[in-house]
This record gives C-alpha cells, structure tokens and sequence, in this order.
C-alpha cells in the first residue's frame, strides 16, 4: 500500500515535468512577464516615467557626452563667464575659466559607476544575510542578525570618513562600496522580517518537504517575491550614495582626482565668493540641480516602482484582468529616511 | 521578558567593544596607518628619536614598545576611564573638547529631528485625511522634491539668503563673541539664531519623507475592519483620528525616530562644516582635515556610542508603547 503511494507520487511528479514548456515559449513568457508588462505599467505611471528620462539622461550623459564634450581644464574660455551668454560655455565659466556644463557632465561617469556599484553592493549583501538569516532561523540567524544589528549601530557617515581617511580611495567603484559599507545592515533587517513570513508560505513549505536544497528554495520560491522591495531599495541605497559621496568631496575628504558635482559646489562655495552674491552663483547652482534632478530621478523611479511590483495594479494594466478594483493608494513604504 | 533585556544589553555592549576594536585596529595595525604617519610627522619636526615614544604614548596611550595585547589593553582601559588621548591639533585632552561640543550638537539634532518629525506627522495625516485632494498631489509633489535636496546642500543655500544675502541670521559660531553670561534671555535669543539654520536645512529636507511614510500608513489603516466598525459604531472622526489611526500610524514609525537622532549626529561631521558650527561634528571634520588621529576617532567612538544607546533605548521602550509586540519569540530552524 505504501509502495504504491510513493510510487503514484512519483508518477505524478513526472507527468508534471511532461507538461514543461518549451525553451521559446518560456522565453517568450518571461518577456511578457518581465519585460512587457513592468515596462507597460511602469510606463503608464508618470512617477516612472519622468523618473526613468531622467535617468536616461544621466546614462546618455556619462557616456555619449563624455564622448562629445570637451574635457574640463582652466582657461579653456574667457575667465567668469555668465550663464546662458555664449554657446561655448552654455553654462558659463569659473574664475579659472573653467566650463561648468564641462565639469558637470565629466563628473557624470564616475557617479554612475559609484552608483553602480554602491547599489549591487548594498542589496546583494542584505539580501543574502536577510534570506539566509530569516529562512535559516535558529542560531545562524541570531549570528547574522547580530552582525546586522552591530553594522547598524554605528553611524554611516563618521565611518565611511574614517575609513576614506584610512584608504584614501580613487577608484569610484571601491568608494562606491565603502559608502554603502553598513548601509545595507537595515534593508538586511527589514528582508528578514518580510522572509519570516515567506518561509511559513505553503509552496515554501511543499519545496521542504520534497527535499529541495535550502539554495534552490531560497532561489526559486523565495527571492522572486522580494525582488519588487529590493528593486526599490536598490533606487534608495543609489540616491544615499550620491548625497554621501558629494558630501565627502564638499568636505575634501575624498582625493579631489576624481570628478565630483561636490568638489564644483566647494569650489563655488569657498573661491569664487558665491556667498556674497558677487553674481556667481550661478556655479553653485548648477551642480546642485544636477544632484536634485538624479536624486529626483532615482525617488520618482523607486516610488514608481513600488506600483510597477503591485500585482493588482499590473494585471489591470495590462489588459489581462477586467475586474476594476479601486485603485489602492499608492502605500509608499518609505522606511530609509537617510540625509 | 527578562532574557530580552539580558541579551539587549549584551549585544549593545559587544557592538561598543567591536567598536572599540575596529578603532584601535585601524590606529595601530594598518599599513601607513596613524602611528607610522605621526611617527614621520614627528622625526620631520627633528624631534630627538628617543623621545618620539613617549610622545605617542601621551597621545594616544598607546606604548609602541609593548607587545600588541599590551596596547589593546592600556588602551581599552584608558577609554573606560574616559580618557581618549590628546588631540594634536588642539593640544587639548580629546575628553575636554568633546565634552565641550557635544551638547550643542545634541540640541541642535535633537530639536531638529523632534520638531521634523512633529511636523511630518501631522503633515502625512492631513494628506492621508485629505487623500485625493489638491492639496494632498500638492503636498505628495513638495515632499518629493524636498528630499531631493541633500541636507547639508540645503544648508549652504540657507547660509547664502539668509546669512549672507539678506543679513538676517548669523553664518558661523554657536553664539555671538560678546554674549558671556549664560543666564539671559538675549543668550537664549543668541542661542536661537545660531541654531535655527541649522535646524531648518534638516526639517525641510527630511519632513517630506516623514510626511509620505505617516501617509502611507494612515491611508493603509483607514481600511482597516477596525476603523470601519468603529465608523459603523458612529464614533467621533475627531476619536477616530487620534485614537485609532494616529496611534497605530505613529508606532512603526518611532524606532525610524530615535535611530534618525542618531544618523542625524552622525551627519553633523558635514552640517556643521557648512555652518562652521563647533559641535562635535565639526570637530571631527577638523580632526579629519588636520589627521588629527586621537580627536577624529575619540569623536567617532561619541557618535557610535550615542547611536548605539539610541538603538537601545529604541528597543527596550518599543515594546512598552506596543503591547503586541512580544519580545523574543520562537523561530524554528529549518
């Protein structure tokens, strides 16, 4: 009787494999999925919409500008040059002569890259402590969770100066890294608290139960679902790392051979008498909107993208779903309330 | 209940050791570290090599001479003692200026943060009461642009209109040079215009967020069964307001507060450089600036503690103020 069972089990399991799909036919599914519909939605949504022009232009700036636009140097113009006054300096020139739309689309790239890098770095980090810790449980969570708790308990911005001090980085990738040292302690935090439920999920539940590895769970049946939360923390960890990093190179801390939006505005703050309202203020006001305009971008993105992730809204969208649901209020989980 | 607490002030403990660790690691272990550069600093200055020893012992009471567990421990003992070196910069023991400092940069962030998060709530209650309204896209548009800025950004703009272009406040120093007497109101007033740029450029650039994440929840909560009934109940909105969604809306959001002092104190390092505000923010910077080792990691090791004890106090309290809360809790291990 029991032979029959397992055996009746395992026939089931097989009939279930005949039914896998073809390789095109996945294929085109996961565009639909991935690609078709978020890219649908997303558009559809003018917080994303905005939020990912912006972006484009950020990218396009960091690479074809860089390409197009000459390289910053002084004397390049005529010294102190008004904004909007001769189509060689659009943006007008420093003391030095120095073009400042020059110097802003030069420091794009390695922002990018810092951006980049900061980014993958923080959310992989918190999603594999996060997982691990929350689906594992029991004395591997309480390691990990404590390491979580310390990383958080010292303060972000005192450490990363110390340890830029300490190093004195210059690849932007690294510094990218170092900004977001114990940034992802908190989003490790909240991943586990949202995995502690996932685990109880009965799909979870039928995976354990079939004997699959704790890897492929955690990879198949459990990341999919946080990967809308980590998306949008990802856009949060990016904006930290631009307010972090223009503010080390403000204050000098970081080696000025790198480009960096925060080295023009301690430039423009301290030399060029901007505080005084000598007519320069022009050049503080420049690098600050483009800091304000990636920043908006990478807000309006992540905002956005919470209701991209929104399966209710998505399927409405999409055409796949008539039912109207009212539309829920866009419940923007904004925890990380950094700089 | 009481395991919780234990093990609460276990890991705030450990946390404070570790940091203490990383510090000392970081002064004495690493290649062209601290100790190297003082030491060439010193010989540069044609100090007599026999005397350079002594000379960073009195500094960071470390003997270099002595095996390595010998520096660990005359230097963790001297902390806990309350006695962080002396900074190079200022030739002043690194307790005295942070003693100084620290309170004013504690009024600063403190005030700062409870005024912002004052303001965030009411103004996410408002727009979740007002959900759909003008006022509500208006309010939802500000906030997203007000955390677009990043604070200390903010700050220089605040600097150059009202300090320098219109005069009114003052840009730099925690009080005016003349003002002695502590104990009046002119002082107090003083006191006031010095801090209030500093203040504002944290409400307006942080409120925002706080407002958007009040909203959220407020307007999650409104469709609670709860609400209903008690709307079905006929209850006053005025109760229903504070009493069943304010309450609950509030809750999630007062760990975020107290871990926000803390992040905000870490963030004076840069507030305070703009406003040239000597608090111990500032004094880090300078300490950074000069690599004025002994004062930059004696402040940092301040700036850790007091987010540590944040986080703490944080997590004891919750639990008092939300009764579901269990501490601990049973977690099988898969």
């Amino acid at each position: 009787m029991k032979r029959t069972d397992s055996e009746s089990e395992f026939s089931f399991e097989t009939s279930e494999s005949n039914l896998e799909v073809s390789r095109s036919q996945r294929l085109s599914d996961f565009y639909e999925e991935f690609i078709y519909k978020p890219g649908l939605v997303a558009w559809s949504d003018w917080r994303t919409r905005i939020g990912s022009l912006l972006a484009l232009v950020y990218v396009l700036m960091g690479t074809v500008g860089v390409m197009v636009y000459r390289v910053p140097n002084s004397n390049q113009s005529p010294r102190s040059v008004q904004p909007f006054q001769t189509l060689e300096a659009p943006l007008g020139t420093t003391g030095s002569g120095v073009d400042v739309l020059a110097m802003i689309i030069h420091a794009t790239p390695p922002m990018l890259v810092m951006i980049l890098s900061g980014g993958l770095f923080a959310t992989t980090f918190a999603v594999a402590v996060g997982t691990v810790a929350g689906y594992k449980g029991g004395s591997v969570d309480r390691v990990l969770t404590t390491f979580a708790d310390i990383a958080m308990s010292i303060p972000g911005l005192p450490l990363i100066m110390v340890l830029a001090i300490v190093f004195n980085p210059t690849n932007p990738a690294l510094i990218g890294i170092l900004i977001t040292v114990n940034y992802w302690a908190g989003l490790a935090r909240a991943i586990r608290s949202q995995i502690l439920t996932l685990r109880e999920e009965s799909y979870v539940e039928a995976s354990r139960t079939m004997g699959v590895s704790t890897r492929r769970i955690l990879i198949k049946d459990v990341i999919p679902n946080i990967m809308p939360y980590v998306l949008v923390n990802f856009a949060n960890a990016a904006r930290y790392v631009v307010f972090a990093s223009v503010g080390l190179y403000y204050l000098g801390i970081l080696p000025t051979s790198v480009r960096n939006w925060g080295i023009q505005l301690d430039q423009a703050y301290r030399n060029a008498g901007a505080l005084t309202g000598a007519g320069t203020l022009y050049q503080l006001v420049f690098p600050m909107l483009a800091i304000m305009l990636i920043a908006l971008a990478l807000i309006l993105l992540a905002q956005g993208m919470d209701r991209v992730f929104n399966p209710r809204v998505r399927t409405r969208l999409a055409g796949e779903s008539t039912s109207v649901d009212s539309e829920d209020g866009d419940e923007t989980t904004v925890t990380e309330v950094l700089n | 209940m009481n395991s919780f607490y234990i093990k609460r002030t276990a890991r705030s403990v450990l946390t404070l050791w570790l940091v203490v660790t990383l510090t000392f690691g970081m002064i004495r272990l690493l290649p062209g570290g601290p100790l190297v550069r003082l030491r060439a600093q010193l010989t540069r200055q044609g100090v007599d090599p026999g005397e350079i020893d002594g000379i960073i012992e009195s500094y960071q009471n470390l003997r270099p001479d002595q095996p390595i567990y010998v520096q660990y421990y005359d230097y963790v003992s001297s902390l806990l003692l309350g006695d962080m070196g002396q900074s190079f910069r200022y030739g002043e023991p690194v307790a005295a200026i942070v003693g100084d400092a620290l309170p004013w940069t504690v009024f600063v962030m403190v005030t700062a943060t409870v005024l912002m998060y004052a303001l965030g709530v009411l103004w996410g209650a408002i727009m979740a009461y007002k959900e759909g309204s003008v006022f509500d896209s208006v309010s939802s548009a500000l906030s997203i642009l007000g955390s677009t800025v990043p604070f200390y950004v903010f700050g220089i703009v605040l600097v150059i209109v009202f300090g320098y272009q219109l005069g009114w406040l003052p840009t730099r120093g925690r009080t005016s040079v003349g003002i002695a007497d502590p104990y009046t109101i002119d002082f107090a007033v003083d006191v006031l215009r010095h801090a209030v740029l500093p203040i504002m450029s944290i409400i307006v650039t942080q409120v925002g967020l706080q407002a958007l994440s009040m909203r959220g929840n407020s307007i999650q909560l409104l469709g609670e069964d709860y609400v209903r009934v008690a709307r079905l109940r006929g209850l006053a909105d005025r109760r229903i307001a504070t009493r069943y969604v304010a309450r609950n809306a509030i809750l999630p959001m007062y760990t975020g507060f107290l871990t926000l002092i803390g992040f905000n104190i870490g963030g004076s390092v840069i507030l305070e450089e703009v406003f040239t505000y000597p608090g111990i923010g500032y004094y880090m910077f300078k300490a950074l600036e000069a690599r004025d080792y002994p004062l930059m990691m004696g402040v940092f090791l301040v700036i850790t503690s007091v987010l540590v004890i944040a986080l703490f106090v944080a997590d004891l309290t919750y639990s008092k103020i939300d009764p579901r809360v269990q501490s601990g809790g049973s977690s099988e291990a898969y």
